[in-house]
C-alpha cells in the first residue's frame, strides 16, 4: 500500500514537476535577462562552425536527377506594390540594381547587365527554417564580382539587401557578413531550373547563399549595401525576421 | 535494531553512481526535456517527414501530423516549448541545449572511459548475450527482480544493453541528425549526407531516434518505480543504494 502511495505520489509530483519546468521555460524566455542567455547560443554556434570547418567550403551539389519535381515557393509570393508590379509589365526593362554604402564605386546595374556578367550555375539544396527542403538549380554572377566591381571600403563589415517586398509596410530585408558574401556560391540569382526567374521565386535577381537557411536568400532585390555596422538599419538585428520575430541572424544552422 | 532477538535482515547500502555518472544523469534530464518539448515545437513548423535529399509539400512525405491519433497531438501540444507556438523561441532553446546535451555526452564518455565505468559496468561479455541468459533476464525481469542476488550492484543485461543503445547509439544518432540538418554542417562535413542519406531522411531519422528515446525514458521510468522509486532516486543524488531486502535475503 505504501509503495502504491510512493509510485502515486512520483506520478503526481513528476507532473506537477513538469508543468512547472514548461512554465518556467517558458518565464525564462521571457525575462531580458535569462534571454540574453537564451539568445548566447547563436553565437556559440556560428563560433563553433566557424572555429571548427573550414569558412570556404562550399555547399553540397547535386545532379539534375536529384532535382526536385516542384521547387515550393515560400514568403513573399507577389510583392504587388504599383512600382513592382509596374516592372512586370515592363519586363523588368527599368529594372536597376545599385550597390552602394562603403563602397569605392557605386554601381547601378540593369538586369541585361547582370545577365551578361561571367555567370555560375549550380544544383543547390534550400533549406528552410521551417524544415522543408527543395533541390533547384540556379544561376547569376557571383556577389563577389559585384562587390569587387564597386570596391568595397575597409570598414565595410556587412552587406545588406534591400528587397522590393514589403514586410508590415516595410521593405524586407537581410544581411551577411564578409565571409558569406564573398563565398563563391554565394550568387545573385537570376534564372531557376533554366528559366529566368518568376516572380514567385523573387523575380528579377535574389540572392543564394548556400549554406544558411532561407530567410536569408533575400528575394525581389533592389539594393545592395556595404556597411560598417547593423546598427541603425531596421531595428538593427540584420533582417526582418530577426527584428521582429527573434530568427538567428547566423542561419547556418 | 531495537530489539536485538528480531532477525536481522542485511541490507548493505552500496556506493552506485560515481558523481559523474549523477551529474551527467539530472544535466540530461533537464536538457532531454528542453530538447524533447522544443524539439516539439520545431517539427510544428513543418509537420510532414520525408526520405531522402529533398522533402517539402508538393513531395511525399511518409508520415504527417494530421495521420497521428489525436491524444498524441494533445500530448505532444501539452510538452511544446514554448506553450504557444513560437518557431524562433523553440529554435533558440533547441540550438542551445543542443551544445549542453553534446557537450554533456562528451565529456561523460571521456569521463567514464577514464574511471573505467563503461568498462566495468556497461561491457557486455559474449556470455551474456546466450538465448538462455537473455530469456532468464527477461523471465526474472517480468516476476520483478532486477538484481542478481550474487551481484546486486551489477547491472543485467537488458539494462546494459538499453544503456548501450542509448548512450552509444540514440543519442549519438541524434546528435548526428541534428548536424545533418544544418546547411553550413553539411558544407562543412558532406560526409553526414551519406551517411543519412540525405537532409530529409536525417530529419526524419531525428524524429525517430528521439521516439525511442521517449520510450528509453518511459521504460526507464517505470524500471525505476518498480525497483523501488527512492532509492533508485537517492542513488542517482547521493550515489549511496540500498541493496533491496529481497536480494539480500536470496543471498542467506
Amino acid at each position: 500500500m505504501s509503495s502504491l502511495i510512493t509510485r502515486r505520489s512520483l506520478v503526481v509530483g513528476a507532473t506537477i514537476g513538469a508543468g512547472a519546468l514548461l512554465t518556467g521555460c517558458d518565464k525564462i524566455a521571457a525575462n531580458p535577462e535569462a534571454r540574453k542567455i537564451l539568445f548566447m547560443g547563436e553565437d556559440m554556434n556560428r563560433g563553433l562552425q566557424r572555429a571548427l570547418t573550414n569558412r570556404n567550403a562550399l555547399a553540397p551539389e547535386f545532379s539534375p536527377a536529384q532535382m526536385s519535381p516542384i521547387f515550393r515557393s515560400n514568403g513573399t509570393s507577389n510583392p504587388g506594390t504599383a512600382d513592382y508590379t509596374a516592372m512586370v509589365a515592363n519586363n523588368f526593362a527599368d529594372y536597376r540594381l545599385k550597390v552602394g554604402g562603403l563602397v569605392d564605386r557605386p554601381l547601378s546595374v540593369s538586369l541585361p547587365q547582370l545577365r551578361q556578367m561571367p555567370a555560375r550555375a549550380q544544383i543547390t539544396r534550400h533549406d528552410c527554417v521551417e524544415g522543408w527542403s527543395a533541390i533547384g538549380k540556379w544561376q547569376g554572377p557571383k556577389l563577389g564580382t559585384l562587390l569587387d566591381a564597386a570596391g568595397l571600403k575597409s570598414t565595410a563589415r556587412y552587406i545588406v539587401f534591400t528587397c522590393a517586398d514589403l514586410y508590415r509596410g516595410a521593405n524586407y530585408y537581410e544581411s551577411v557578413d564578409l565571409v558569406d558574401a564573398f563565398h563563391p556560391q554565394t550568387i545573385l540569382a537570376w534564372a531557376l531550373n533554366d528559366q529566368v526567374l518568376d516572380v514567385a521565386h523573387g523575380a528579377p535577381v535574389r540572392l543564394r547563399v548556400e549554406r544558411q537557411l532561407g530567410y536569408k536568400h533575400a528575394k525581389y532585390v533592389t539594393a545592395i549595401d556595404a556597411v560598417a555596422s547593423l546598427d541603425g538599419i531596421g531595428k538593427g538585428k540584420g533582417g526582418y525576421w530577426e527584428d521582429n520575430v527573434d530568427y538567428d541572424w547566423y542561419a547556418g544552422i | 535494531m531495537n530489539d536485538p532477538t528480531a532477525p536481522t535482515i542485511s541490507t548493505p547500502i552500496i556506493k552506485r553512481h560515481r558523481l559523474a555518472t549523477r551529474i551527467w544523469h539530472w544535466v540530461t534530464v533537464v536538457t532531454m526535456f528542453i530538447m524533447i518539448g522544443s524539439g516539439i515545437g520545431i517539427l510544428k513548423a513543418h509537420p510532414r517527414l520525408y526520405w531522402g535529399r529533398y522533402g517539402a509539400n508538393f513531395d511525399t512525405a511518409w508520415t504527417t501530423l494530421d495521420q497521428w491519433p489525436s491524444w498524441l497531438v494533445s500530448l505532444l501540444n501539452l510538452l511544446t516549448i514554448p506553450a504557444s507556438y513560437n518557431l524562433a523561441i523553440s529554435r533558440r532553446w533547441h540550438l542551445l541545449f543542443a551544445l549542453v546535451l553534446a557537450f554533456a555526452l562528451l565529456g561523460f564518455m571521456i569521463v567514464s572511459l577514464v574511471n573505467k565505468h563503461f568498462q566495468r559496468d556497461l561491457r557486455v561479455r559474449a556470455a551474456e548475450l546466450s538465448p538462455r541468459e537473455v530469456a532468464h533476464d527477461v523471465k526474472e525481469h517480468l516476476a520483478f527482480r532486477f538484481h542478481d542476488p550474487k551481484r546486486p550492484g551489477a547491472y543485467n543485461i537488458l539494462q546494459k544493453l538499453s544503456y548501450v543503445a542509448t548512450i552509444f547509439v540514440l543519442i549519438p544518432v541524434m546528435i548526428l541528425t541534428g548536424l545533418t540538418m544544418s546547411p553550413g554542417m553539411d558544407a562543412a562535413w558532406p560526409w553526414l549526407l551519406e551517411v543519412f542519406g540525405g537532409r530529409q531522411s536525417a530529419r526524419s531519422i531525428h524524429f525517430i531516434a528521439a521516439t525511442g528515446l521517449v520510450l528509453f525514458i518511459i521504460a526507464h521510468l517505470a524500471l525505476v518505480i518498480l525497483a523501488g522509486t527512492w532509492n533508485e532516486v537517492r542513488s542517482m543524488i547521493t550515489g549511496r543504494w540500498k541493496v533491496p531486502a529481497h536480494t539480500s535475503e536470496d543471498v542467506a
